[in-house]
């Protein structure tokens, strides 16, 4: 199988859907002849032409609110937000237009576009740069949520998005983009909204989403050598949550960690925490434990910004005393 | 028709008096409890604004309007017994009771929504435009919006791009001197917002929203140059007859201004007009008062008469049909519960 890297795949299923589908347009900032602040775009401007990669003005709440009326209008738009952290700028466009059109209107129409932005720690970025705002997104009512985490999901979510009625937000993590993986992107990928079980122990279920996936294989590798085995729930999508698949295993385990990159208050991982402790209760024999960001802004320097997220090391050595 | 001449201002009188009398029965519905709350923005003295702007419109063209909509939407050929069904937050209104007099809307008019948001509904226009010149729908797509909007960071993003890319647009600013209660010179240095519009390279122009004629004729050069891919804005002058929701009664400002910008009333002007050259007799426009009048009572009635929406329908429409639905809080409390009770 050919090696991939997660900035390819990505790349791979912009091009197949486009090819595929007339009415995607990719709109945004720099996505054009500068190929992607990350290279996600590059050259599909010289495939596609700069009709359908239509690069922008610094405007992202006019990006957003463009994406939402070609939507409406007969196309489907990919509006690219350059930083995840943008969204302060642009919310009003996503939380208030975006996400309630179809409803406000009852059922009229529905706006059926997907915004491809990047999140998380790791490139020193900075407090404005490199935040998991996840939870704002799942926090609204009418937005679907993909957060990729292997190479093979940044093609297949990437693709399915692009055939949702519903707009999506969809969260690529900044550290992955240079990641690569053997894939076969013609095998069937798993359905949209399904969460994947990378790894399958008996003492301890981890659920988690987008890079801390990896680090969660690899603390759960750390582990085995120790004799604990680790279940490991890539969820892939947050909206919709395959909570079936969080209870059948937390409910065969008995233990479950909730790790996720974002801030612990009122974050993902609170969530998450919550359905699990309400849904299983019965089942488990320890509390739900949160591995999540620290409740502080992200800095630049590598030290603080890497001890300020979970990592594999803290995820292993949480784990150990949770089967303790 | 009871009209003596087949007059275009006699239609767009019409227009007009329609949207007066079916905002003042929004008023009657509000007195009577019967609206959906209190948020009702009136556009009574607006009225030319959306009649002689929508009477250029093509039927492909789209729109999007702000808070104090009814009116446009009236002037596009809405059924008025639909909308107050909507304002009433009824199942036979136009989005079955979930939009309301702020979120209204209708496809098949092209009405790509109204807006709660100061200036949230302006760059959707950008959007369709986009579609237009992509897939060759030969529409130009407009937004209507307040004085209020002029303030918004959005509105001057979306008339960049809109010029930048040569969009068929146009945006139509109803200047009705106030943002809530605060009049446009509290509000920025420079009332000239034509200039603003020119500053980005799009057609502008400001008319007197006195005379339905002269709107429609500056919306017509304006929305035909948009066609052709010359972008343009337009500011229609009027005054606000009421407060700004109904709750309001205008503390902000004096009597003595309110009766003397109740003059500026476009209605009259255009009723007056009528008469004087001879298109039409004063007692054929009572006529046709009369006539809506009656048609506009019957819609209270219609909203009235309506059932609510079931409840069952709250969770219907957040998503597609067919596509993962949201669990009820009380499903998934039961759920939980009873196993607790096994």
């Amino acid at each position: 199988m050919p090696a991939m890297t997660y900035r390819d795949a990505l790349r791979q299923a912009l091009d197949d859907a486009m090819t595929e589908d007339k009415s995607i347009v990719v709109i945004g900032e720099e996505v054009g002849r500068y190929g992607g602040a990350y290279g996600v775009t590059k050259d599909l401007i010289k495939v596609h032409g700069p009709e359908r990669l239509i690069d922008t003005p610094i405007s992202e709440p006019a990006i957003i609110g463009a994406a939402v009326g070609a939507a409406m209008t007969g196309l489907r738009p990919v509006a690219e937000l350059m930083y995840i952290d943008f969204l302060g700028m642009t919310m009003d466009q996503l939380a208030n237009q975006a996400a309630k059109i179809r409803y406000m209107f009852g059922g009229q129409i529905g706006v059926p576009m997907v915004l491809r932005t990047q999140g998380g720690t790791g490139r020193s970025a900075g407090a404005q740069h490199s935040q998991s705002l996840e939870a704002w997104i799942m926090h609204t009512p009418g937005l679907r949520l993909a957060m990729p985490a292997t190479v093979a999901d940044a093609y297949h979510l990437l693709r399915q998005s692009l055939t949702k009625p519903d707009p999506v937000v969809f969260i690529e993590h900044k550290a992955l983009y240079t990641r690569k993986e053997e894939v076969d992107l013609s095998a069937d990928p798993l359905p949209w909204g399904k969460a994947a079980v990378r790894r399958q122990g008996d003492d301890l279920v981890i659920v988690t989403y987008s890079r801390q996936v990896l680090y969660a294989l690899e603390a759960a590798e750390a582990l085995a050598r120790k004799g604990i085995e680790a279940t490991v729930i890539d969820l892939r999508t947050l909206n919709p949550l395959d909570f079936d698949t969080i209870r059948t295993h937390v409910e065969r385990v008995g233990k479950a960690m909730v790790v996720s990159e974002g801030v612990m208050t009122s974050g993902v991982a609170a969530e998450l925490c919550a359905r699990i402790s309400e849904e299983c209760f019965d089942f488990l024999e320890q509390p739900v434990i949160r591995v999540a960001g620290e409740d502080i802004p992200i800095s630049v320097s590598q030290e603080l910004e890497s001890g300020s997220v979970p990592s594999a090391r803290i995820i292993a050595e949480v784990a150990e005393r949770l089967t303790a | 028709m009871t009209l003596t001449a087949n007059s275009h201002l006699a239609e767009l009188y019409r227009t007009m008096r329609r949207i007066r009398t079916f905002e003042e029965r929004v008023g009657e519905l509000f007195v009577r409890g019967q609206s959906a709350g209190s948020m009702l923005h009136l556009s009574i003295g607006e009225e030319s604004s959306a009649a002689g702007v929508c009477d250029v419109m093509k039927p492909q063209d789209t729109f999007t309007t702000h808070h104090r909509g009814h009116g446009i939407f009236l002037a596009r050929g809405a059924d008025p017994r639909r909308m107050m069904a909507e304002i009433g937050g009824k199942e036979t209104g136009y989005c079955h009771g979930k939009g309301g007099s702020m979120h209204i809307a209708d496809m098949a008019l092209g009405h790509l929504g109204a807006n709660a948001i100061v200036g949230g509904g302006i760059p959707a226009v950008v959007g369709a435009g986009l579609s237009s010149k992509y897939l060759k729908q030969d529409s130009v797509s407009i937004a209507f919006f307040g004085d209020g909007a002029m303030q918004q960071g959005i509105l001057y993003e979306s008339m960049n791009m809109a010029a930048l890319w040569s969009l068929p647009v146009l945006f139509v600013c109803v200047n009705n001197q106030y943002g809530m209660g605060t009049r446009i010179d509290q509000a920025t240095r420079n009332t000239a917002f034509d200039e603003r519009a020119r500053a980005f390279g799009l057609n502008g122009a400001v008319v007197n929203g006195l005379d339905v004629e002269e709107v429609r004729d500056a919306a017509r050069w304006l929305i035909d140059d948009a066609r052709a891919g010359k972008p343009g804005f337009l500011s229609v002058e009027v005054y606000r007859f009421f407060g700004h929701a109904r709750m309001d009664k205008s503390p902000y400002r004096a009597e003595v201004e309110e009766l003397e910008g109740r003059k500026k009333d476009p209605v009259l002007f255009a009723r007056a007009k009528l008469i004087e050259s001879g298109l039409e007799s004063a007692a054929a426009l009572d006529a046709l008062d009369r006539e809506i009048a009656a048609e506009m009572d019957a819609t209270i009635d219609f909203a009235v008469e309506s059932r609510a929406p079931a409840l069952s329908s709250m969770f219907r429409d957040v998503y597609a049909v067919g596509e993962p639905e949201p669990e009820p809080v009380r499903a998934r409390i039961d759920r939980v519960l009873a196993r607790e009770d096994a």
